[in-house]
């Protein structure tokens, strides 16, 4: 079904950010073009999400070329449900940031960026063309860049030297990919690549083609080796920039991945071996990684990593349990580590550090905050009825029944160490006993009280929306189950985007 | 033609990697562009090279009457290029600013553990 409305989410970032660049230097207009454009975004991608969860998969050839031949957008259910996550996310980072960032930050253009970065993820999200996929890749990270060096500290610059360098590496990857990729099929359409890609005699070559294709998104998603330049770098921004990046960034690898190859390259045995192997040693090396952190964030950045190694499993098991408990992790991952970023930004704010030795008494001096938080880090260890349980139950069960029980031992080693590490951090940060302030500044007191309100309402709503994955998760399976039956049999998609050539 | 690009293309994903492996900074960057040139040849050989049959139609047909060269791979190097031209320029700036601030070309320097003052 051809429907314009895909379009209408990329649409709204990029308008709001062009309006926003007009008020270049008006800081205050710009923060109410922010949060009102990241609502109409975010009751767009509503609309988007209601109409394909009812009348299945929508698409839209650009300037009406025919399929295989121009750019198309797809929107199936995993990637509308993604949009609305990132929507989500993208209101309650933008309320936040509009009382949580230094002015000197807006001054240099922080807003238009921002919704620059998030129309690089709807358009990442919806296009069914991988060239294209590529250049949403680019627009994603030369505004990452831009939002991760804002402010120009010494170590901004430093971690963005590295992240930098490891996304260019892997842009070359992708691309050199797409390169012999097109080379072999003479398609860039996912939908006809499907296809074409099984009446290649060459399997050799296509196993090749797909090793490029796990190294750059394996670059971008923070996979085992790989993954040196996260930690390195995520701890550097503002709490608002990594927010956006803890949550959304890592999680459009992972979407890539669950896209090309549940489409194009269908994982063979080797391919299966290769990621489960990259999984396990994701999640144990971003657990023990975890383990000796102190400063919150750099804790965090590690937690990011192991639960990556979750969904590449997820990825790597490839049958439709695996593949529905990786896409309600993901579903679960972007909404949490969003939340904790600004969580830790909230921190900051109370404190003035974020370094969990000179943390602490948080819990006693504000409580009603401390209780949201707990909701919060409770749902990311994943407490029964909360949303980190539900995933891991497919994935047990799925590992169970395939008997990788590496990959169940890792699930394990990695959920202790993120209890552990998580009930350390809290005990230090909001139950132990304040160690003697020197140098303590509580930058959260002497704000208005309209501004402490916007600062915690972002984390209140997001930690609504992951209570409600919890409790409600029937709702989420009932998605999660279609998400993963389109990913097994893509005919559905490929119908879609190649039916329009009757109409 | 087509061996000399691919030796071409070779030799310099080979310097590439060589570069992007070494410690400076300036290095680095050099290694960065000479791969994402290696790319765009790449895909430029791998879109079947054909000499001097431009993808016109002549105006008396309506279809095309001979093998013609494929424009697909000239949009997506036109494409690779800019990009790949803005990501540079943005890295020449940010590694200049390093090197004002850490004032060392080494990689091993960009361990500052200060993280406070956000």
């Amino acid at each position: 079904m051809i429907d314009n409305h895909i379009l209408a989410p990329i649409f709204v970032q990029l308008f709001t950010a062009i309006i926003q660049l007009m008020c270049w230097r008006k800081t205050l207009t710009q923060r109410y073009l922010s949060v009102g454009g990241s609502l109409i975004g975010l009751m767009v991608a509503f609309r988007l999400f209601n109409r394909v969860y009812e009348g299945g998969i929508l698409t839209l050839n650009a300037a009406n070329w025919d399929a295989p031949f121009g750019i198309v957008f797809v929107a199936d259910l995993l990637s509308v449900t993604l949009v609305l996550l990132t929507s989500i996310a993208c209101f309650a980072v933008s309320i936040f940031s509009s009382v949580g960032l230094s002015r000197q930050r807006m001054l240099y253009g922080y807003f238009p960026i921002f919704h620059f970065l998030i129309m690089g993820l709807h358009g990442a999200f919806l296009t069914g063309d991988i060239f294209n996929l590529y250049v949403y890749f680019e627009v994603i990270i030369i505004s990452s860049f831009v939002l991760m060096t804002l402010g120009g500290r010494k170590a901004q610059l430093e971690g963005a030297v590295k992240y930098m360098a490891m996304n260019i590496l892997a842009s070359m990857f992708f691309l050199t990919g797409i390169g012999i990729l097109y080379g072999i099929t003479g398609s860039l359409n996912m939908a006809d690549l499907s296809i074409r890609i099984q009446e290649v005699q060459n399997k050799a070559l296509i196993g090749i083609t797909s090793c490029f294709f796990i190294i750059g998104f394996g670059i971008k998603s923070a996979v085992f080796p790989l993954y040196y330049w996260l930690p390195s770098s995520y701890h550097t921004p503002p709490s608002a920039v990594a927010a956006t990046f803890g949550g959304l960034l890592t999680k459009v690898g992972i979407y890539a991945m669950l896209r090309v190859f549940s489409l194009i390259f269908i994982p063979d045995d080797f391919t299966r071996i290769l990621l489960m192997v990259i999984a396990v040693l994701t999640i144990l090396t971003g657990a023990f990684g975890a383990l000796i952190k102190t400063n919150i964030r750099r804790l965090f950045s590690y937690l990011i990593v192991c639960h990556i190694g979750f969904m590449i499993g997820g990825i790597a098991m490839f049958s439709k349990v695996a593949l529905m408990g990786a896409v309600f992790y993901l579903i679960h991952d972007i909404m949490v580590k969003t939340n904790m970023f600004l969580i830790a930004g909230l921190i900051r704010q109370l404190r003035g550090t974020m370094d969990m030795n000179k943390l602490g008494g948080l819990y006693s001096e504000y409580p009603k905050i401390s209780l949201i938080v707990a909701i919060v880090l409770f749902s990311l260890v994943g407490i029964p009825p909360l949303s980190g349980f539900w995933p891991k139950v497919f994935l047990f069960q799925e590992a169970f029944s395939q008997h990788q029980y590496f990959y169940i031992a890792a699930l394990i080693i990695g959920s202790f160490v993120t209890l552990y590490v998580i009930a350390k951090m809290w005990s230090e940060v909001f139950w132990k006993n304040p160690p003697a302030s020197e140098g303590m500044e509580n930058l959260f007191a002497p704000m208005p009280p309209y501004k402490k309100i916007l600062m915690v309402l972002p984390i209140g709503l997001m930690a609504l929306a992951t209570l409600y994955i919890g409790l409600n998760a029937e709702a989420i399976v009932k998605v999660t189950d279609i998400i993963s039956t389109q990913l097994m049999d893509p005919s559905a998609y490929i119908d879609a985007v190649l039916g329009n050539k009757t109409d | 033609m087509e061996l000399l690009l691919v030796l071409i293309l070779g030799l310099l994903y080979a310097a590439g990697v060589y570069l992007i492996l070494r410690r400076s900074m300036v290095k680095l960057l050099l290694g960065i562009m000479l791969l994402g040139n290696g790319a765009n040849i790449l895909i430029f050989v791998l879109g079947k090279i054909t000499k001097g049959s431009p993808p016109v139609i002549d105006g008396a047909y309506k279809v095309f009457q001979d093998i013609y060269a494929d424009p697909i791979p000239q949009a997506l190097i036109l494409t690779a290029i800019v990009i790949s031209f803005g990501l540079t320029s943005f890295a020449i700036v940010l590694l200049k600013r390093v090197y004002a601030l850490v004032d060392s070309d080494d990689l091993d320097d960009l361990n500052t553990p200060e993280e406070e003052d956000i």
